[in-house]
Parts: C-alpha cells; sequence; structure tokens
C-alpha cells in the first residue's frame, strides 16, 4: 500500500450555525486520484478549500505528510499558525478553480512564474524554463507571452493548472474546472488532467463530469450533507451503489 | 489711445507667470501629499480593523462633505486660533491635501474592492504570503482601475486651488484679479486665466491617458 499523503480526522466547518462539514474522516494515499461527487450544498468545494486553508475550519484535524494544517493542536487547544506558516503550508498543495483566476495583468509565463520565483526564491530565467516547459506540457508553449485576456476559457484553465503543478506540489486539488467551460473547451482540459493522472500525480478533483470521474479515478468520495456518504472505486460505485441517496444522486446526474 | 492687450499681457507677463508658478506647485503639492495619506486611507478602510475603518470612515465623509472654501478658511483660520502658526501657503495647501487624501482614499477603496476574491484566492493558493499578494497581484490592478478617477482628481485640485486667493495666497487667480484692478481689462485677463486652467488641466488629463495607454493589458 502507498503512503499516506493527506490524513483528514474530524473535520468540522460552521459558518456561524450552519454545519457545512459534519465531521469527515478520510485518508489520502500517494499517487491516488479522488473524484468528489455529490450535490451542490453537499460541502464537497468547503472540504477542499479547507485543505489548503482557504478556508478556515472550526474542528478536527488534516495533515499533509504528517504536517497539520493551519492549526496547532494540543488536547482541547486549538491555534491558528502563523500566517506565514500557512503561507508555505499552501505552497504545498495546488489548486486550480473554477473561473481559472489567472491574474490578468501578467502573461501566460508571468502567472506560473510569479509563485517559482516569489515563494520558491528561484532565479527568474529558472523559472521562466520551467514555466515555458509546463506551458508545453498543457500544450501552450507557443502562448507562454499572451495575457489571459488574449486566450480562450479552456488556454486559461490550463495555464492556471500549469501555475499551480509547477509549485511541484504534493497534492493537486480541482475544484469544478471545467463548469464554467463551453462544452467544446472542456475535453481538452479533462485531457491535461489524465496526463498528471498518468504522472502519477496525487489528485483531489471535485467535478460534476461523472464520465470522466469514471475513467480518470482511482476512487470515489460521494458527500451528502456535510458528510462522506460513500467511498470506493468508481466501478463498484458507478454500477451498484450501496446507499440510497448514491443511486438518486446518480439518477439525476449526467451520467448514464 | 487705449492700451492693447498684448501690451498689457507683456507688461503683466512676470506677475502671471509667478502666479501660474504658485498655482502648479500648491497643485503638485496638494496632489503629491494627498494621495499618499490618501493611500493610507483607503488601506485603512479596506483592511483595517473595525475601529481603525470607523474612524478613517468618520474623517473621509466630513472631509468629503465638506467645501472645500471651508476648508482652506478653517486651515488658515483655526490654525492660528489654536497657536499654530501656518503661513497662507502651508494652510492652503495643508486643506487641499486633506481634500485630496479623502478623495483618493475612496478612490484606492473602490479599486481594491473592486478585484474580485478569487484573485486573492489563486495567490494564497500558490503560497504568497498577504504582503505579496497586495503587491504583485491586487495593486497592479487597483492600479489600472483607478488611474482615471486619479487623474480626474488630480485636475480637481488645480481648480480647487483657486480658492487660495481667499486668505491671501497670490496665485494664478488672485494675481489676475490684481492686475484686472490696475488695467480694468477684466474680460479679457478672466479669459486669459480661464486659458492658462484649461492648459494645466490639459495637460494632466493627456498624461494620464498617456499612462493608460502604457500601462493597458492587452486583451
Amino acid at each position: 500500500m502507498a503512503k499516506t499523503l493527506l490524513e483528514i480526522a474530524g473535520l468540522r466547518k460552521t459558518y456561524g450555525t450552519l454545519e457545512v462539514l459534519k465531521g469527515i474522516d478520510c485518508q489520502v494515499h500517494e499517487g491516488e486520484v479522488i473524484a468528489i461527487i455529490g450535490s451542490s450544498g453537499s460541502g464537497k468545494t468547503t472540504l477542499l478549500r479547507c485543505i489548503n486553508m482557504l478556508e478556515d475550519f472550526q474542528g478536527g484535524t488534516i495533515s499533509l505528510d504528517g504536517e497539520e494544517i493551519g492549526y496547532h493542536v494540543e488536547g482541547p487547544t486549538r491555534r491558528r499558525k502563523s500566517e506565514k506558516d500557512i503561507a508555505r503550508q499552501r505552497a504545498l498543495t495546488g489548486m486550480a478553480f473554477q473561473q481559472f483566476n489567472l491574474f490578468p495583468h501578467m502573461t501566460a509565463a508571468q502567472n506560473v512564474m510569479l509563485g517559482l520565483v516569489k515563494v520558491k526564491r528561484l532565479p527568474k530565467d529558472e523559472a521562466h524554463a520551467i514555466a515555458v516547459k509546463w506551458l508545453d506540457r498543457v500544450g501552450l508553449g507557443d502562448r507562454a507571452g499572451h495575457y489571459p485576456g488574449q486566450l480562450s476559457g479552456g488556454q486559461q484553465q490550463r495555464v492556471a493548472i500549469a501555475r499551480a503543478i509547477a509549485m511541484n506540489p504534493r497534492l493537486m486539488l480541482f475544484d469544478e474546472v471545467t463548469s464554467a467551460l463551453d462544452p467544446e473547451l472542456v475535453g481538452e482540459v479533462l485531457q491535461v488532467i489524465k496526463g498528471l493522472a498518468a504522472d502519477g500525480m496525487t489528485m483531489l478533483l471535485v467535478t460534476h463530469e461523472m464520465r470522466f470521474a469514471f475513467e480518470v479515478a482511482s476512487r470515489v468520495i460521494f458527500m451528502n450533507q456535510g458528510v462522506i456518504c460513500e467511498d470506493g472505486n468508481p466501478r463498484e460505485m458507478f454500477v451498484a451503489p450501496k446507499t440510497e441517496r448514491l443511486a438518486e444522486f446518480l439518477k439525476t446526474s449526467s451520467f448514464n | 489711445m487705449a492700451p492693447s492687450l498684448f501690451d498689457q499681457l507683456w507688461l503683466a507677463r512676470n506677475v502671471i507667470l509667478s502666479g501660474l508658478g504658485l498655482t502648479v506647485s500648491i497643485s503638485l503639492l496638494a496632489i503629491l501629499a494627498g494621495s499618499v495619506l490618501g493611500v493610507f486611507v483607503g488601506l485603512s478602510l479596506t483592511y483595517g480593523n473595525r475601529w481603525l475603518r470607523l474612524v478613517v470612515r468618520v474623517y473621509t465623509d466630513i472631509i468629503r462633505g465638506t467645501p472645500v472654501l471651508v476648508l482652506v478658511l478653517a486651515s488658515y483660520y483655526v490654525s492660528s486660533a489654536v497657536g499654530v502658526n501656518l503661513d497662507p501657503f502651508s494652510a492652503g495647501v495643508l486643506a487641499l491635501a486633506v481634500f485630496c487624501s479623502s478623495h483618493v482614499g475612496e478612490i484606492v477603496r473602490g479599486g481594491l474592492q473592486a478585484i474580485p476574491k478569487g484573485q486573492t484566492e489563486a495567490a494564497k493558493a500558490i503560497g504568497l504570503t498577504f504582503g505579496q499578494t497586495f503587491a504583485y497581484v491586487l495593486w497592479p490592478q487597483a492600479l489600472r482601475q483607478f488611474l482615471p478617477a486619479w487623474v480626474n482628481t488630480a485636475a480637481e485640485m488645480v481648480k480647487a486651488s483657486t480658492l487660495l486667493s481667499v486668505i491671501g495666497v497670490a496665485e494664478l487667480l488672485l494675481r489676475t484679479q490684481e492686475i484686472i484692478s490696475r488695467n480694468f481689462m477684466s474680460l479679457q485677463f478672466y479669459f486669459f486665466a480661464g486659458a492658462l486652467y484649461f492648459v494645466v488641466n490639459y495637460g494632466i488629463e493627456r498624461f494620464g491617458k498617456y499612462v493608460e495607454r502604457k500601462t493597458a493589458v492587452p486583451s
């Protein structure tokens, strides 16, 4: 069995009185590609955002490579780590967003280089070489000097993935990365993700693309109302769901 | 024979030039000081804690709700009443700078808040600290966003500098009035002064457009 990379235990997240995550327990092993599915409001995006501290959480622990993310926990007391510590930890995970969130005032190459130069403190020429290498990998080597406004949605998302992956993260998080794309642009982005999966990158993907989840994921997590409702390999889950909830969800989703 | 306008202009050239020089220095100083202060006002309004935000909000609302003329008079007469003896020039520049800071503060706040939240999140996700996020991601975008409004404010400051004539600062308007009191050519000289103000403000506007073009992001 591969080594455990990410360990989530008793994760709870509330917004005021609304409990969004009600105790998540989950282990992710190196090289796993996990699709997180579930209806909207089930907490899947929030789970992803807690893993790199884009959201604070109120209970439980998340550890990456044995290091607790975001909080020092000693017995009953928990204390948020310093911003500097959290920034360093965030660099260990890469994230791609539904809305791409490229920096519009920087070229594709500058977008990819920013973290390399400012966080990893690489010299500019070295960072540029890495940026070009990854832009090549996502099929955009010839677009390095283009600004986001000059790229299509699919191209922007591929640059955003290159920006995250160039940081050489331990874990990649994909938050509905194809949801904002025109249907004909979805394929090129999924192709890039498939390539990364083949490289052995550990990935968590929140997705509505059931067919893609079925094809690429080594494991599927079905979330419902803030808890993990079902967790298993895609063939079993999609073909013979154990819970009523999942059966219902699959019926209403696009997968058939 | 009635004196010709050109003779009178030539006669008054040094007075007009010194007035124009003073108008330009007042405006420049007020815009510079006001912008520096205004950036701090804007940052406080955007990122300050509750108390700082409240204090700065009260400051900007009071200043923006007060006529500039009242600020100029207050700066001159109140400062001397409380024992700080500011000369008219300093008092006037101070009033204009304070006025400018409240406007620039609002512009900066608006520019920063208009940036989508996803920008900050993407910057965080690659491990940038808040300071780095601000310096490399937020500020460059906000600058482009608020440049036109800032140029507008700068032009407003040039116009507002005329109000310093009431506390005896010999800027272009007061100089013009002096000249008119000697030669009675009010129409011609007011028109001429107006033309000079236009030239200065047109220059500011062209400069703003130039910077805007230079910093525009291709799309």
